[in-house]
């Protein structure tokens, strides 16, 4: 696999008449190729920021620190002026975003939104961009394509509007799509619809795909390897399954119970008590210390740095530190590690 | 429903309720299509569907914020259906809703005091500042705020917390029936739980009843006793939590399971969504709800029924 996008030591702070807002602070990963990486966090957690960032859309208020970087085929990006930022945006990093309805143009006609791009970075004419577009729409499974071309937005349901925004982020055939809440507004059968469509298109493309959510159902179908994000910091990384079966960080507990599944038995929701920490003033040592019943004294005083479970799962809690004491986890995590040393098992 | 078990008390009775908007027009929708179910005392009542399903139309056409066009609506055995003025006001009292938008349903220009005593006022329930003072701090205890936040306005308070505030409004008057539209899915997910196990707690400690809306199959599961599926305005299904998300009857409610994320990435890998083909429900043959199993109906016709219970096995 090749590396085609790596975020390192990235710190977004936004200024605020009430002060600065650290929204990002530090992040570092990498993505390869044809895989799917899932950012997970609440709102609040930095993870709509950091994909803003890396289409140099964050606001005016945004401010980004130096040693931060965003390396994209060999260059950092956060170096690009606003002309150089505009043939990579659209071009080779697409987005697709959590609302349909406006993030398309209503006073424009969509076979031509989808034109747009291949005119602006492709150089196509009017006449072989709509071809194209046609065929884009075909692909992305609009029913009789060639007579719905001069619709507008509000003609259609929100999951064919949806489908129309994929169109336009996938016109320049982009080396990394980023996926923003993208089935949030649609009700699930639409849901399940897109996300097939996102993982055909995949496969037949190979690009990578950065894929932003709250919600552990879609991640579970759709990542290769997820990031969990709290207050502004990844908390934990790893392989879905790593994530899943095998997780480290109280943060990724509470997650993972406070969602009920199937055999979830009455009385055993367990929420996450408290709420995130405001990012004005972010709390000394680990930020979710506060809300974690597994918190250690060191917790409050210095930042835990990432420990490794294993070549490709990290994660952030000192419960980690060979110092800290063994906690014993929630009954159900402790099913979920069962469950992964019994799937270790079976491959030695 | 067959009345064959002996079967708690019926607080709510939908009979072949209708509400169609512009009727006789040629964009009339027929938001509610000949509904009936009931709502037992002291159960959770969990309503599913998608969104134009009709779902939230009769939540709030329960509470009379729309007028039937045909039908009965009985509360506590007595017709509701039309009443006007104080004996309006009167139920209303008890039952009491939960918006979704936690944001957009509490005034922004009122303080939290005041919003959560709003209904005490109407209704005249307390008679000193005093009594209303201290009602509203044992409210806010009740959902597990702080009660020093009385004199704050709500854009204060986290999404989560504005949903305490919501809840804490709707039980000041002391309701018996709860409708709760959506009442967390503007909420995050580690917040959800905590909203969820709080309306669990105050159904269980003031016998509450509750009617669940919502389109997260999985928390409307978990929290419902008894579910009811829609589609188009029409309930196609309904049993008792287990059975409709395990031995699922309707086409329409397989399909709606099937594709349901599962955060599991085994299952996930194998989930197939099956494809619901709706023309089922606009084919103009009569469809009434059979009882396939005890207390588990489907909206099919004889043979139909007789299909689905043969699937099941």
């Amino acid at each position: 696999m090749s590396e085609v996008l790596k975020v390192e030591n990235l710190h977004v702070d936004f200024n605020t008449y009430a002060g600065k807002v650290k929204a990002i602070r530090d992040v570092s990963f990498s993505l390869e190729k044809g895989e799917t990486l899932a950012i997970v966090g609440e709102s609040g957690s930095g993870k709509s920021v950091t994909t803003k960032t890396l289409m140099g859309l964050n606001a005016k208020n945004a401010e980004i620190s130096e040693g931060s970087q965003l390396l994209f085929k060999g260059q950092n990006l956060l170096d690009l002026k606003e002309s150089e930022w505009q043939k990579i945006r659209g071009n080779e990093i697409a987005m697709i975003f959590q609302d349909p309805m406006t993030s398309l143009d209503p006073t424009m006609k969509i076979g031509m939104q989808i034109a747009e791009p291949l005119m602006k970075h492709q150089k196509l004419s009017k006449e072989a961009a709509l071809k194209r577009a046609l065929a884009l729409m075909e692909g992305v499974g609009i029913p009789a394509a060639a007579e719905h071309i001069d619709d507008y937005p509000h003609q259609w349901s929100g999951g064919m509007r949806q489908r129309a925004v994929i169109a336009i982020a996938l016109a320049a055939d982009p080396e990394i799509l980023i996926a923003d809440e993208p089935t949030t507004a649609l009700d699930v059968t639409i849901q399940a619809q897109i996300l097939k469509l996102m993982k055909d298109i995949q496969q037949q493309t190979d690009n990578a795909i950065i894929f932003i959510t709250h919600d552990l159902g879609v991640v579970a179908g759709m990542a290769d390897r997820v990031a969990v994000m709290y207050a502004g910091k990844i908390v934990e990384y790893g392989t879905v399954d790593e994530i899943f079966f095998n997780p480290q960080h109280p943060y990724t507990w509470g997650l993972l119970n406070s969602m009920p599944t199937t055999d979830t038995q009455s009385g055993g929701l367990q929420a996450i008590p408290g709420t995130p920490p405001d990012l004005l003033e972010p709390p000394k040592g680990d930020a979710f210390a506060a809300r974690n019943q597994y918190a250690l004294a060191i917790d409050r005083q210095e930042e835990p740095p990432f420990f490794k479970v294993s070549e490709t799962h990290y994660a952030a809690t000192w419960l980690l530190d060979e110092r800290a004491p063994k906690v014993t986890p929630p009954i159900p995590i402790q099913n979920r590690w069962a469950h992964w040393a019994q799937l270790k098992g079976n491959e030695a | 429903m067959s009345e064959t078990q002996a079967r708690p008390k019926k607080l709510v009775e939908l009979n072949d309720l209708q509400l169609s908007f512009n009727p006789g027009k040629s964009n009339e929708v027929k938001a509610i299509d000949h509904v009936s179910f009931d709502i037992y005392e002291g159960e959770v009542f969990g309503l599913v569907g998608e969104s134009g399903s009709g779902k939230t139309t009769i939540g709030r056409t329960i509470l009379k914020l729309y007028e039937p066009t045909g039908g009965e609506i009985k509360f506590n055995h007595e017709d509701v259906t039309n009443l006007k003025g104080k004996a309006l006001s009167e139920f209303r009292k008890d039952a009491q809703m939960i918006f979704q938008d936690p944001q957009a349903s509490l005034n922004g220009r009122m303080k939290v005091r005041d919003i959560i005593a709003e209904g005490l006022d109407i209704n005249h329930l307390v008679k000193s500042k005093k009594e209303r003072h201290d009602k509203v701090q044992e409210l806010l205890k009740l959902v597990g705020l702080n009660e020093d936040h009385v004199t704050r306005y709500p854009h204060e308070f986290s999404g989560g917390q504005r949903q305490r505030i919501g809840i804490a409004r709707a039980l000041a008057v002391d309701p018996k029936f709860i409708i709760a539209d959506e009442p967390i899915s503007a909420l995050d997910v580690s917040i959800q739980a905590q909203v969820v196990n709080l309306m669990k707690e105050l159904q269980h400690r003031h016998s509450l009843t509750y009617l669940f809306i919502a389109h997260d199959l999985s928390m409307v599961k978990y929290i419902s006793d008894r579910i009811g599926v829609m589609h188009w305005g029409k309930l196609l299904e309904i049993g008792t939590a287990d059975a409709v998300y395990n031995h699922p009857l309707h086409p329409y409610t397989k399909s709606l399971l099937s594709a349901i994320p599962v955060p599991d990435p085994e299952v996930e890998m194998q989930r197939q969504h099956i494809e619901y083909d709706a023309s089922i429900e606009t084919d103009g043959q009569a469809r009434e709800m059979i009882e396939v199993n005890p207390g588990h109906f489907v909206l099919a016709t004889p043979q139909e029924a007789k299909q689905y219970a043969n699937d099941q096995k």
